[in-house]
């Protein structure tokens, strides 16, 4: 285990407590696997120059977008941001077609369109976010509002980071689910920062949970290093929205464990910071968890850890094969064909 | 001392804040990290809080505070982190800073500066080019330097304007152009075009990044005896008309390159305009280049296949020139 590990009295125990040995064991997965994923990425793959485009990782932050994506039922439509890779692995895209996908290849799911985590799969209920920060949070909203319209009990999930809801999208967006009491869970994952602009210059109110009640809509605070933690109150929200109560604000207390980009040396961060939040790290303290729940060996972990760099090896090794488009390809697809 | 094109845009802002207490800067990440691509690095140190102002996400507040505070005397300069975002303060530039002198004669002395342009593999949203919608809008002037003196002399101009400026920078420009900058002030007139390369056989009318490409392009033809006049718009809106005409009577023949995608881009304005105004004039069809109607790809064949480069400027310049 890293040095992060959480120690014995930590809240995660406390929260864990509900939940099986299989359940904290997929936790487990999802994070590690999203972890070593964007680590290649952001440590190898964009440093070898094998990426060319920008690149935006969740380190630290893995606990949100897996204990809110799990607590996603299959039909339930997912808006991720741009640090949520976990939903995209939950929702069944192989890790190969992420590294196309930020190498810009065909094998990658915008086949070379678009890069990084601006990707999308209606079949499998994901919607490809734009760059514009909370553009996502009316569309989400839509889309909550076609699943009443249509009689589903479907609920649709939006992620968001603090810096967005700052924006006029965001704050439209919720009044509108609200008022029309849509089945809308909103997930921010607030890690302090928006690029270099710290949380007390982004917004005025303590937290972004704060402005839920404005709207009429219920909010909480989570850790969100914290999975079992986040995944509760997920299901918490989803609980609430489809019985028909409205949108359901979540706010997921986490940091930035790295630059705001792969080129941003983050300077501006006081260096206390990534001690205090490496010590939470939430894919330590879901193995310590495990460890002292009984409910997988050190062994275990150290097979699933083995397993997930065997199976990333082998996505890049696709990836890195998967062939450039042709540029004969650049015409097609802006309309209907 | 040899000036890239970003610190040249750099060192205007920061003379004019030395001129005039009433400038100040408003933008995301501006101050303490000193701009998404430093062009404001080291202001927040020199000018302190009070005049580089680091804002929430919102580009309609930003713009909109900008033009409140231009009321009160102030001459707010306003950077869009990525010009692809302008659109989320459209309604603010369109409609509110565009029409205010118009409708009730108050004048917008506000510049929005935008990095703009493809060719850094940055994708559909960060390389966009979003110049035409606002050449569109009568109240606003656009403006988009090609060189490292423009830049600086131009957004000089900018601020010292009564009405609402955009101003576009070309990411690719930031750091690969460089050249000699006066040691004393100047600046450069707004609405004013320049021919950046004298010729006979045919003039490319162009601005932004893609004037290099012509003066390339213009370079390599003259070794095959076909002589490009370039000129360099620098000013979109108000278009400089008459030194767009008078080189096309000259050369009689005109290419409209523009890195902006073809349909509703400047060249068919421009098009227009000489064809209205000079048609006695041309020996040739008008030729416009220009990226193709899609979004800009990310992956390098595709942007690459997207972006007018010198191989296809060339190609038609020969066209045109056997024309
Ligand atoms: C409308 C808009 N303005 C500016 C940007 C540039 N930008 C990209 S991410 C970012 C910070 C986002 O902060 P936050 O919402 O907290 O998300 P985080 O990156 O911290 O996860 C900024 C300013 C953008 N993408 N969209
Ligand atoms: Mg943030």
């Amino acid at each position: 285990m890293g040095a992060g590990l959480a120690v014995a009295g930590d809240p995660a125990l406390e929260s864990a407590r509900e939940y099986s040995a299989e359940q904290a064991r997929r936790f487990f997965y999802y994070m590690s696997m999203m972890r070593e994923v964007e680590d290649r990425i952001e440590r190898k793959l964009y440093r070898q120059g094998k990426i060319v485009g920008g690149v935006y990782v969740g380190r630290g932050q893995e606990a949100i977008p897996v204990g809110a994506g799990l607590a996603a039922a299959p039909d339930d439509m997912l808006f991720p941001s741009h640090r949520d890779m976990a939903l995209y692995l939950i929702r069944g895209v192989h890790p190969r077609q992420i590294f196309a996908q930020y190498m810009g290849r065909i094998g990658g799911l915008t086949r070379g369109r678009d890069g990084n985590m601006h990707m999308g799969d209606l079949r499998l209920r994901i919607v490809a976010i734009i760059s514009a920060m909370a553009a996502s949070v009316p569309v989400a909203a839509g889309a909550a509002l076609a699943m009443r319209y249509k009689g589903t009990r479907d609920v649709a999930f939006c992620f968001f980071g603090d810096g967005a809801t700052s924006r006029g999208d965001w704050h439209e967006g919720l009044n509108l689910a609200s008022v029309q009491r849509v089945p809308l869970v909103l997930i921010c994952n607030n890690n302090q920062y928006a690029y270099s602009t710290p949380i007390e210059k982004q917004m005025a109110c303590a937290n972004v949970a704060d402005r839920g009640p404005a709207y009429g809509i219920p909010a909480e605070i989570v850790d969100g290093n914290d999975v079992f933690a986040v995944h509760s109150a997920a299901l918490r929200a989803v609980e609430h929205a489809r019985s028909g109560l409205g949108p359901y604000l979540i706010e997921c207390k986490t940091f930035r464990m790295t630059g705001h980009s792969a080129h941003d040396p983050a300077d501006y961060v006081p260096k206390h910071l990534w001690k205090t939040w490496g010590e939470r790290d939430p894919i330590d303290r879901a193995k310590y968890a495990i460890l002292a729940n009984q409910w997988a060996e050190p062994e275990e972990i150290a097979a699933i850890e083995s397993g997930i760099r065997r199976e990333v090896d082998s996505a890049i090794e696709w990836a890195e094969n998967s062939p450039y488009p042709d540029a004969s390809e650049l015409l097609e697809d802006v309309y209907e064909r | 001392m040899t000036t890239t094109y970003l610190e040249a845009i750099r060192q205007g802002l920061w003379e004019e804040m030395e001129r005039d207490p009433d400038v100040f800067l408003l933008g995301e990440d501006i101050g303490v990290y000193g701009g998404a691509f430093k062009v404001t690095a080291g202001m927040l140190d020199r000018f302190g809080e009070r005049r580089v102002v680091d804002t929430p996400i919102s580009e309609s507040a930003i713009v909109g505070a900008a033009i409140g505070a231009s009321f009160m005397g102030l001459r707010p300069v306003v950077e869009i982190q990525f010009s692809d975002f302008i659109s989320c303060a459209y309604d603010q530039i369109v409609n509110f800073a565009a029409k205010c002198r118009y409708r009730w004669g108050a004048g917008v002395p506000i510049v929005i500066r935008a990095p703009s342009g493809g060719g850094i593999h940055g994708g559909p949203f960060h390389s966009q080019n979003p110049e035409a919608a606002f050449v569109h809008t009568p109240g606003l002037k656009v403006i988009a330097p090609a060189t490292a003196y423009d830049a600086k002399g131009l957004i000089k101009s900018a601020i010292r304007d009564n009405d609402p400026v955009l101003f576009f920078e070309h990411k690719a420009l930031y750091r690969r152009i460089k050249e000699d900058l006066p040691e004393e002030e100047y600046t450069v007139p707004i609405g004013k075009a320049k021919v950046v390369r004298e010729g006979r056989h045919l003039s490319i009318v162009t601005y932004g990044a893609m004037v290099h490409v012509a003066l390339e392009a213009a370079q390599l033809l003259d070794g095959e005896g076909i002589s490009i006049e370039v000129v360099d718009l620098r000013t979109l809106l108000p278009l400089d008309e008459e030194t767009v005409l008078d080189s096309v009577k000259k050369t009689s023949k005109a290419i409209l390159l523009h890195e902006d995608t073809i349909t509703g881009g400047l060249g068919g304005e421009l098009s227009a305009r000489i064809s209205e105004r000079a048609f006695e004039y041309l020996d040739g069809p008008i030729v416009r280049i220009a990226a193709p109607d899609t979004p800009v790809p990310y992956s390098p064949p595709l942007e690459e296949a997207f972006l007018p480069n010198l191989t296809k400027v060339v190609e038609k310049a020969r066209w045109l020139h056997k024309y």
